[in-house]
């Protein structure tokens, strides 16, 4: 089959920019594949293995641009390149209006933004760390959303960081609220007197957005990156972000959210806290609340309760008054599951959970283990429910699609819905399923339509099981406000009218598939 | 001083990779400053080994 080329030298793009553009190009008529990508030398391998490495790509290097089509005819193979040329010319336009300059360094951006203070760095791994280091040395607070930065560059640029009083926020980190200004994967919340130290990008998104829906509001929220709690790293820079919020007259509640951290980063937690007059209050997903306890801090059971529990001391109130609430909400859930399982048809008895979310994935996974015992996952909690196929659901099975095994080559799932749509009607065909839950991460960053994206492939996935006589319920938890680009408002709307349950957060969209699941034997 | 300050100014950012941040930034109201960021030395690994080893 006729394949097509051009190589571009000294034309670079990002990484997303490139997988839309190939996106587009792919579902182009007639086109069998097409192909946009940087020249390094990962991405040759990849063309030579599709049959894409044509003889004048293979001397390409980092910065060529390389575009390529196969299609039954010269013509359609053809035609790919120029509309990959269009779609790229239209994506600079994003990047830069009509006779804008943009500076190409951090010292010609330093000159035309005066006292900046904060760099975002979301270039490819191999270089984030350099540039981050060449921030710091300028005096600049980092994020670094990158990852694969290796864990000795981390460990020295947050020992710099630390020494410099700078933040150094990531690698890996997707989201952070500084100063009221929503970093990278961000949700709008407005500012307030609880602040978060997150080692867990959507956990930090789950619980501001909590406060916020509550109607409190957020000093600031510090990310740092999921490693930054191991013992390679020490815990560097959740340790500063506890001091600068302990020290931060804005701040009167302290959150921290993290997986366990390792041992000897938890008792240095521990230590930190003790000499903290303000309250602190610590959600460790999956792990031994009793240090935490023991040092002080009023330990949460998951997302949910650790932003009701700061939103209430952030207001002066006795927090033992949640359990009351979350226990009435409990009995209502109890009746809606018997309601949705007393639909269903015999056989049908499990989960599957697609999240975008990996914190949120971690969550239900602990909460589906308290109450039912372990489930399936490419990275589950028990090591025998370790799915032998990732894209092969068995019985109760979760998966976080934003893991690096699903998003090779394509964008995070919070910004491209596509594996997400096909796997719901996938998991719809099966008999067996009786819940397909969600997790829909609003905010900054993420994609911009989430109720329009999902209500297709819902509908789809209820029409399926109806055909056959099936009832499938599929609970949504939507992770935003009502500020968020997106509405919160508008895309609950839209699910419901597409079928779906919508729960207000992860925890109560869990407790109730949990519920289902039970009264249909599912374990 | 806490972190050099950061919390009492206003938060301006330089933005390096992902356009949609410095766009989100930008629509929430804060500064940023996007760099027209390329790899160095045109990303050629060999090129970039040399110029490390002669401390470039």
């Amino acid at each position: 089959m006729p394949v097509k080329g051009l190589k571009k030298t000294g034309e670079y793009f990002d990484s997303v920019t490139l997988m839309l553009v190939a996106r587009s190009l792919t579902e182009m008529e007639g086109v069998e594949e097409a192909t946009v990508v940087m020249g390094t030398a990962e991405n040759k391998q990849i063309l030579a293995a599709s049959g894409l490495l044509l003889d004048e790509f293979k001397d390409a290097t980092d910065t060529d641009l390389l575009i390529a089509g196969k299609a039954p005819d010269e013509a359609t193979a053809g035609s790919v390149i120029a509309r990959a040329e269009e779609l790229l010319i239209e994506s600079k336009q994003k990047k830069a209006s009509a006779g804008e300059h943009l500076p190409r360094s951090i010292e010609g951006a330093v000159d035309e933004l005066s006292g900046a203070n904060m760099v975002l760095i979301s270039v490819a791994g191999r270089y984030a760390g350099d540039v981050a280091m060449e921030a710091l040395e300028k005096g600049l607070h980092v994020l670094l959303f990158s990852d694969n930065v290796s864990i000795e560059k981390e460990k020295e640029l947050k020992e710099f960081g630390r020494e410099k009083g700078l933040l150094v926020m990531g690698p890996d980190c997707g989201t952070a609220i500084i100063n009221g200004a929503p970093l990278c994967f961000a949700n709008v919340v407005k500012q307030g007197k609880i602040g978060i130290v997150a080692a867990s990008g959507t956990g930090l998104q789950e619980v501001s957005c909590i406060i916020g829906n509550q109607g409190e509001g957020i000093s600031q929220a510090i990310g740092t990156g999921g490693r930054d709690v191991k013992k390679d790293i020490g815990g560097i820079m959740f340790l500063e972000g506890i001091k600068a919020l302990a020290a931060d007259g804005a701040t009167e509640v302290i959150v921290l959210v993290s997986k366990p951290p390792s041992p000897e980063v938890l008792a240095s937690v521990g230590e930190t806290i003790k000499d903290i007059s303000k309250p602190v209050v610590a959600i460790l997903i999956g792990g031994d609340p009793k240090v935490m306890e023991a040092a002080g801090a009023l330990a949460a059971r998951d997302l949910e309760r650790a932003g009701l529990i700061a939103v209430a001391l952030a207001r002066g109130e006795d927090p033992a008054g949640i359990e009351k609430a979350l226990a009435a909400r409990s009995e209502e859930i109890k009746k809606q599951a018997s309601a949705e399982a007393g639909k269903m048809k015999e056989g049908q008895k499990y989960l599957r959970g697609l999240f975008s979310g990996g914190t949120l994935c971690d969550e239900t996974q602990l909460m589906f283990k308290d109450s039912l015992g372990p489930v399936y996952s490419p990275a589950p909690i028990d090591p025998d429910f370790k799915l032998d196929d990732i894209w092969k659901s068995r019985e109760n099975t979760v998966v976080d699609l934003g893991e690096d095994e699903f998003t090779v080559g394509r964008p995070h799932p919070m910004i491209d819905f596509l594996l997400r749509k096909k796997r719901i009607v996938e998991e719809a065909k099966d008999p067996e399923v009786a819940v397909i839950l969600l997790d829909v991460v609003l905010g900054y960053g993420s994609n911009m339509a989430p109720g329009e994206e999902l209500a297709g492939p819902i509908r789809e996935a209820k029409k399926l099981a109806a055909d056959s006589g099936r009832h499938l319920a599929v609970i949504c938890s939507i992770t935003g406000t009502h500020k968020d680009p997106q509405s919160r408002k508008k895309v609950e709307k839209e699910l419901k009218e597409a079928g779906a349950i919508v729960m207000e957060t992860n925890a109560a969209a869990s407790e109730l598939t949990v519920a289902i699941v039970k009264i249909r034997g599912g374990k | 001083m806490i972190l050099n300050g950061l919390f009492e100014q206003e938060l301006k950012s330089i933005n390096i990779g992902l356009v949609s941040f410095r766009d989100a930034l930008k629509d929430a109201g804060y500064e940023c400053v996007q760099v027209d960021w390329a790899p160095p030395a045109g990303g050629d690994e060999d090129v970039m080994a040399a110029l490390a080893a002669l401390g470039l």
